[in-house]
């Protein structure tokens, strides 16, 4: 009389360790969904804010690294002797590392995008650039290069866009804080929604809680038995919601990387960076949803916890 | 094993249900618990397996005051008794096999040190061939013992059985109670709650406790 003959007279192998909370139900159902939406959202909210944080980032660099001189053309002035001119200006001044001029053809191919290719643009009046490099934003006295392009070059203009750059990465850092918030009230919420649905799987399977106490359960095994429970659903939701949110990802990469061949595509890229996330920004996803099943099943074990205590 | 003294129990400002109840029940003993329908015999129960707490009087068990017992110690004693319940309280979504392993299983015992042992008794109680079943599958009298098997796979010391025989035919209530009988001959000291006389008189030698109007008498 031993396990294997029996298993095999009965017609198959034995279910064992079934878990004891009923697996599936409408509730479990419902919370899956609810779980996995939220992932969804806080995966979703992860990755926009490592996009605009890279973005940010790629701002807050470029800031420090360069600025730029226009020469405009004028009728009664030499625009290679006013481009020369205004390049020494700013060679001279403290915090520059290096001056590079545009040529004329390079300027010209700056207006391709809009006007495009094979046109001959000798005759019109193309502004020139200098490119002025930094070697310490911080050091970079932009009001004194101002005056002095102003008072020896009437048709240089400074193009300081350190100040707009600023406010764009103070306000992607600002949006960046507010996805952080975002995120944490989410991960709240799905916090609430499993302790709601605890205490309801509790007073729904009250009648196998009272078995397993009377077969001699320790609080401690029923908390861990409802705790595999709920951690399966949340695994089960994060899964869910970190599938959708790559699928989500991808598509916007594709559709992005597609959008950029137009000239307008290009601009974004340079106001906003690349919609992409890198691996590192999909890995971050991905723990996402571990995270949701983890802060799933801490939720549910503390509750069920808090539940037996007060239970006779 | 177990000792009640002058123990009272009231739910919630009614009146006393069951009053001044005092008896014991001895290691290797052998006793019917018995009154009419609604006198108090699955209370006296929950009593001793402390799922419900005496308004008054003291409460022994395994020579431990249940006053002074935590959660821990409570459940350490429950390992000791098992139950057969009016109603079986079986879990639908375990097998057969599964149920009757519980108690084990709770303990934290590998799955693989109780299995032969399980199945051993799940044929000696004639459910060998319904292990895999799910009890909404089983019949009344296969479900009372698969419940009969559950109470007895952690060899208790105390086994409790309400109305054990209440769902089956006269020769599977008599099997069940050569069942209980086989185990108390093998030293566990058995109670069974019923109100089947015919049943209790063909074991005349077993003391019996008849509860009536909330008070408890013993006859031995």
């Amino acid at each position: 009389m031993r396990a294997s003959r029996n298993d095999a007279a009965s017609g198959g192998a034995l279910k064992r360790n079934m878990p004891l909370v009923p697996a599936d139900s409408i509730a479990g159902r419902a919370l899956v969904t609810v779980i996995g939406i939220m992932t969804f959202l806080a995966a979703f909210m992860v990755g926009v804010g490592i996009m605009i944080h890279g973005a940010s980032r790629e701002w807050t660099d470029s800031i420090a690294k360069e600025i730029t001189i226009q020469v405009r053309p004028s009728p009664n002035r030499d625009i290679e002797v006013e481009t020369e001119k205004a390049a020494a200006i700013a060679r001279a001044t403290a915090g520059v590392a290096g001056v590079r001029i545009f040529g004329k053809a390079e300027s010209e191919h700056l207006l391709e995008p809009w006007l495009g290719t094979g046109l001959d643009l000798g005759e019109l009046p193309v502004p020139r650039l200098v490119v002025v490099e930094l070697s310490n934003a911080a050091n970079l006295n932009a009001a004194d290069l101002k005056d002095n392009l102003r008072a020896r070059v009437p048709t240089a203009f400074l193009d300081d866009h350190r100040l707009w750059m600023e406010r764009l990465a103070a306000m992607a850092q600002s949006l960046v804080v507010l996805i952080v918030v975002f995120l944490a009230l989410v991960l709240v919420s799905m916090g609430l929604a499993v302790a709601f649905a605890t205490r309801g799987a509790m007073a729904g399977n009250k009648g196998i809680v009272d078995i397993l106490h009377f077969v001699g359960a320790t609080d401690r095994f029923i908390a861990v038995e409802f705790q595999r429970h709920f951690l399966r659903l949340g695994l089960r939701g994060g899964a869910i919601g970190v599938l959708l949110a790559i699928l989500g990802f991808s598509l916007f990469e594709t559709l992005s990387s597609w959008w950029a061949r137009s000239p307008g595509g290009d601009q974004m890229e340079v106001l906003f960076g690349t919609f992409s996330l890198g691996w590192i920004g999909y890995a971050i996803t991905i723990s996402i949803g571990g995270v949701v099943a983890l802060l799933t099943g801490l939720v549910s074990r503390i509750i069920v916890f808090r539940h037996l205590r007060g239970f006779e | 094993m177990v000792r009640f003294e002058s123990v009272g129990l009231r739910y919630g400002m009614g009146p006393e249900i069951l009053r001044d109840i005092s008896f014991e029940i001895l290691p290797r003993s052998f006793q019917f618990l018995t009154g009419p329908s609604g006198a108090g015999k699955t209370t006296l129960m929950r009593l001793i397996l402390l799922s419900l707490k005496p308004t008054r009087g003291i409460i022994t068990l395994f020579n431990q005051d249940a006053k002074t017992l935590g959660k821990d110690a409570i459940t350490a004693l429950r390992r000791r008794i098992g139950v057969v319940f009016q109603d079986f309280r079986l879990l639908d979504h375990l097998t057969t096999y599964e149920n009757v392993a519980l108690p084990l299983r709770v303990q934290g015992r590998a799955e693989s040190s109780f299995r032969a042992e399980v199945v051993e008794l799940l044929h000696w109680v004639g459910l060998g061939e319904r292990m895999h079943v799910l009890p909404p599958v089983l019949s009344g009298g296969e479900k009372q013992r698969a419940a009969i098997a559950r109470a007895l796979i952690a060899r208790p010391d105390l086994l409790l059985a309400d109305e054990p025989t209440g769902n089956v035919d006269p020769p599977l209530a008599r099997r069940l109670m050569r069942l209980f009988t086989e185990l108390h001959k093998s030293g566990t000291a058995v109670v069974v709650a019923t109100h089947d006389l015919t049943l209790m008189d063909r074991f005349d030698s077993a003391r019996r406790l008849v509860i009536a109007d909330g008070r408890l008498q013993t006859y031995e």
